[in-house]
């Protein structure tokens, strides 16, 4: 193994260590389970987003239409159609993702400022049905009358609603396979052509690589890790009201990633460890916490553009 | 046979007339330079070849194959490959990686999540291949941003090389380097010519490039056909004198 290689194995087991033993040591410095789970699930709608942010290079200001898609499809599968955790999560990530793919062809001509405007729209179209479609969506007050189900493994359940912990975990493996599969497609060749793209466009479609297809293909993907994220928050919550799909949350997202740092697959978790922390500290303190956090941005974007785990990386090389 | 047979093409962008009425063939194994006072219209007409443009009038055929409504990414995978006068590389990987991508994308695995050991070695092979033929091998674990400029341009000739063309555009390989960069980038493409029996059109600025190199100079100025013909026509070519060597002293 090379010093680099070791390196990497040391980082990753000790994030995965971190993660697996957080219900253990958070209460150390405040924190709570729950805390983790919202960790967890912000954290990894962020690393959705920057699956095309980062490795596509491509903008999308409206990720929290899949996200909000994928947890209000989740909770109306779970209070409607069939009381499964497992039914409820595969209905949210089917629907944000569908939907996704289906937008996402009419987005890919779009290039910087127009389609991040244009994602910005079709966000709000949705927020706009949840917010009148009262009768289904409940409106203004959210989706309620639902929770999640205890995991049946026939010889033994899981009970996911009543124990913290054993939901951490849930999110937790979830959040594992979700990873996974982002790390693999990232190594992979048609990974590397999203990388190709983020780095120089116009080289990329002289190598003949067809830019179109290529971009909604990795919008497609980070619209179905999106939607799959939002059916972990409906279950985190057990509720989900219009605001998953306003764009101020594609904002925090969005935030998340270049705070943390985009460039790096595992910044936007960071990232969100910062955003979520903060907001539940802060929030308890003043209304007006978002201020805080808006100069925590100005002063990062200004002073480390690479993000927190950029500037980390930087200290390390120098 | 000719590989690149353009017929009567002509490109104007509202009033101007950049490309006027040009016809040239290049037969297979030739190195063709294609020369003319700044204006002349050359890169216009690179850009009209690869795909990047589309003409007024007239038609391009590859392979003897008309390949005006192919698009450019298409007219990659049936052999065309190009270098621009900006050197267009992926700054922050490595050469080996900017390789990789190249070589996975011509053997087809572009769409592929993952890829057997064999396909791999093969693609390994297959770079290991390449990176000597730019004089490279030293340096495929370099960030190609932080080269000098003349490895840019290696890798950028690599990079095209990689596609396996059977024909390569190459817009003013020597652009901005000094004399000993020149000289190696003169050598490398002198050898992919006579070595590899490559069919290569360039466009080029620097006189002592073109005639040490090029088989047949097609001369443009003012975006229209001015001469063609061997490096020893041109040099005698009273018209040529006139129009740009002329211009020149």
């Amino acid at each position: 193994m090379t010093a680099g290689e070791y390196r990497r194995v040391v980082v990753l087991a000790a994030i995965w260590a971190a993660l697996i033993f957080a219900p253990y040591w958070m209460p150390v410095f405040g924190g709570y389970t729950a805390l983790g789970s919202r960790v967890l699930v912000l954290g990894l709608g962020a690393m959705a987003l920057n699956f095309l942010l980062g490795f596509t290079g491509v903008l999308s200001f409206g990720h929290a239409a899949w996200f909000g898609l994928g947890a209000y499809a989740c909770g109306l599968t779970l209070k409607f159609i069939i009381p499964s955790t497992p039914l409820g999560l595969l209905a949210g990530t089917l629907v944000g993702g569908v939907a996704g793919a289906l937008l996402g062809a009419l987005l890919v001509r779009r290039r910087g400022v127009y389609f991040a405007m244009v994602t910005i729209a079709f966000g709000q179209v949705f927020y706009y049905i949840a917010f009148q479609w009262s009768s289904v969506t409940g409106g203004d007050d959210g989706l309620r009358g639902f929770a999640r189900q205890p995991l049946d493994f026939s010889l033994f359940q899981i009970d996911l609603l009543h124990s913290d912990l054993a939901f951490y975990y849930f999110v937790l493996v979830c959040f594992a396979v979700v990873v996974a599969v982002m790390a693999l497609i990232l190594r992979s060749p048609f990974g590397r052509t999203m990388i190709a793209i983020r780095e120089n466009e116009r080289r990329a479609r002289f190598l003949g690589i067809p830019i179109e297809l290529h971009i909604w293909i990795a919008f497609t993907l980070s619209c179905f890790f999106m939607a799959f994220a939002g059916g972990l928050y409906a279950l985190l919550n057990n509720f989900a009201d219009p605001r998953v799909l306003h764009y101020s949350l594609s904002g925090d997202f969005v935030i998340m990633a270049v705070m943390g740092g985009m460039r790096m697959f595992w910044g936007p978790l960071l990232g969100a460890v910062v955003f979520v922390v903060l907001q539940d500290y802060l929030s308890s303190l003043t209304v007006n916490w978002m201020s805080f956090i808006g100069v925590l941005i100005v002063l990062i974007v200004l002073f480390f553009p690479r993000g927190i785990l950029g500037l980390i990386r930087q200290r390390r090389t120098a | 046979m000719s590989v690149l047979e353009v017929r009567n093409l002509s490109k104007r962008f509202g009033n101007l007339v950049a490309v006027r009425d040009i016809s040239l063939s290049v037969a297979s194994g030739e190195l063709r330079a294609v020369i003319g006072p700044n204006g002349a219209g050359k890169t216009t007409f690179f850009n009209l070849i690869s795909g990047f443009l589309a003409p007024s009038a007239g038609s391009i055929l590859f392979d003897g194959r008309d390949v005006i409504a192919v698009p450019p990414h298409r007219r990659v995978g049936l052999g065309m490959a190009r270098t621009f006068q900006i050197t267009e590389i992926f700054p922050e990987l490595t050469v080996f990686e900017n390789i990789r991508i190249v070589t996975e994308v011509a053997a087809g695995y572009r769409l592929r999540p993952w890829l057997s050991a064999a396909e791999k070695a093969e693609v390994r092979r297959r770079i290991e291949e390449t990176l000597p033929l730019a004089a490279l091998s030293g340096k495929a674990d370099r960030l190609v941003g932080e080269l000098a400029h003349g490895d840019q341009r290696a890798a950028e000739i690599a990079m095209a090389l990689a596609l396996k063309p059977r024909l390569l555009l190459l817009d003013e390989p020597t652009a901005g380097m000094g004399d000993q960069e020149t000289y190696e980038i003169t050598q490398l493409i002198r050898r992919l010519h006579q070595d590899r029996k490559l069919t290569i059109v360039l466009i080029e600025h620097d006189m002592r490039v073109v005639f040490h190199l090029a088989d047949r100079i097609t001369v443009l100025d003012q975006g229209s056909f001015l001469a063609e013909g061997t490096p020893q026509e041109i040099a005698a070519n009273e018209a040529v004198q006139t129009a740009y060597l002329g211009q020149a002293a």
